[in-house]
């Protein structure tokens, strides 16, 4: 009975029970490590939007400036359109801007803007000293609309279909990269 | 004696003190609403609603315009008659299940609210393995070998 004790106390047997609480503890760290790795990628400032997918909240608000003086959702229904939110006092929309030019230069997209909680003098300067990208800016002076439109970061960008219904958000400026392999894409499978 | 008559002069003091400072605070305390009754009950939503913009913060507690403008929100609502759900599910329709400090228990939220016990659970099974002894009944025994 002592003998075989002995010897297991030199080599210790491949007892797979054993193996296994070995293993286990470190399963148990790999398997947090990852969670919390993934956990440090994800940006907490993203939230999902729950407006994609559903119809866009309905409107019908003056517009900053325009070919009309009032816009409806009902008016832009069977085209695909941009809506970008905006302010003057918005920083990020700043350095958003040029990239918004150029996006709208190219006519890929009708570009709408949103003016969020702006006041109608100061916002027309703006778009004076660093240009209109806009067809129309829906003015949104007390941020009603945009609250409608779930609107927590300005800029914010949404895109909508011909049916008026929401298919695409994007939090904070947007950049060559995102327009070129998001929302191209996606204009073009909403067209197709 | 004269130890017990400035003890009671403090004490008095300190009465005194505590009367004057009581109803100033309460002056500062004033309910903003002119309704007190529906501004409860807008703080007590706003309690259980989380500020999209500064995300640690209940909308109640912050003073972040959004948070100020979702709080007048809310108060608006209410005064039109709406329940405290439907206030509720106005938020989420909008800023989606994250505003909500509360989350109900639904197919992806199930791992939030179970994964606490289920890793309890994991863990009380693991200990008792190891108070079973597999482990290390063998080696105490192989030490006492040792020592022999």
């Amino acid at each position: 009975m002592s003998e075989p004790l002995q010897t297991n106390s030199k080599t210790p047997p491949a007892n797979p029970r054993r193996i296994w609480r070995m293993a286990l503890p470190l399963a148990v760290f790999a398997a947090l490590v990852l969670v919390l790795g993934l956990g440090l990628r994800h940006d907490p400032r993203e939230l999902p939007s729950p407006l994609v997918g559903r119809p866009a909240p309905a409107f019908r608000v003056p517009t900053l400036v325009g070919k009309t003086p009032q816009l409806a959702l009902e008016d832009l229904r069977g085209q695909v359109w941009m809506l970008n939110v905006w302010a003057s006092w918005c920083t990020a929309c700043r350095i958003e801007h040029p990239t918004l030019m150029d996006f709208a230069g190219t006519g890929a997209l009708p570009v709408y803007g949103l003016n969020y909680k702006d006041k109608n003098p100061e916002a027309l300067r703006w778009l004076v000293d660093h240009g209109d990208p806009y067809q129309a800016s829906l003015s949104d002076p007390d941020g009603r609309l945009g609250l409608e439109f779930g609107v927590y970061g300005v800029p914010e960008t949404f895109l909508i279909d011909r049916e008026g219904v929401v298919r695409f958000k994007h939090v904070g400026p947007l950049t060559p990269q995102v327009l070129q392999d998001e929302v191209m894409p996606l204009v073009r499978r909403l067209r197709g | 004696m004269a130890s017990a008559r400035r003890f009671i002069a403090l004490f008095a003091a300190c009465l005194g003190l505590a009367f004057a400072l009581g109803p100033a605070r309460a002056g500062e305390a004033q309910p903003v609403a002119a309704d007190p009754a529906l501004e409860t009950r807008v703080m007590a939503l706003a309690g259980e609603l989380r500020c999209v913009v500064c995300q640690n913060e209940t909308l109640a507690a912050s003073q972040a315009e959004l948070a100020r403008d979702l709080r007048a929100q809310i108060r608006s609502q209410m005064r039109e008659g709406r329940s405290d759900a439907e206030v509720r599910d106005f938020m989420v329709a909008r800023y989606g299940q994250f505003v909500l400090y509360r989350p109900p228990l639904q197919a992806s939220t199930w791992l939030l609210w179970l994964g606490p016990f289920a890793l309890l659970a994991l863990a009380a099974w693991g200990w008792r393995q190891q108070m079973r002894g597999s482990p290390d009944a063998t080696n105490a025994r192989d030490e006492e070998h040792l020592q022999r």
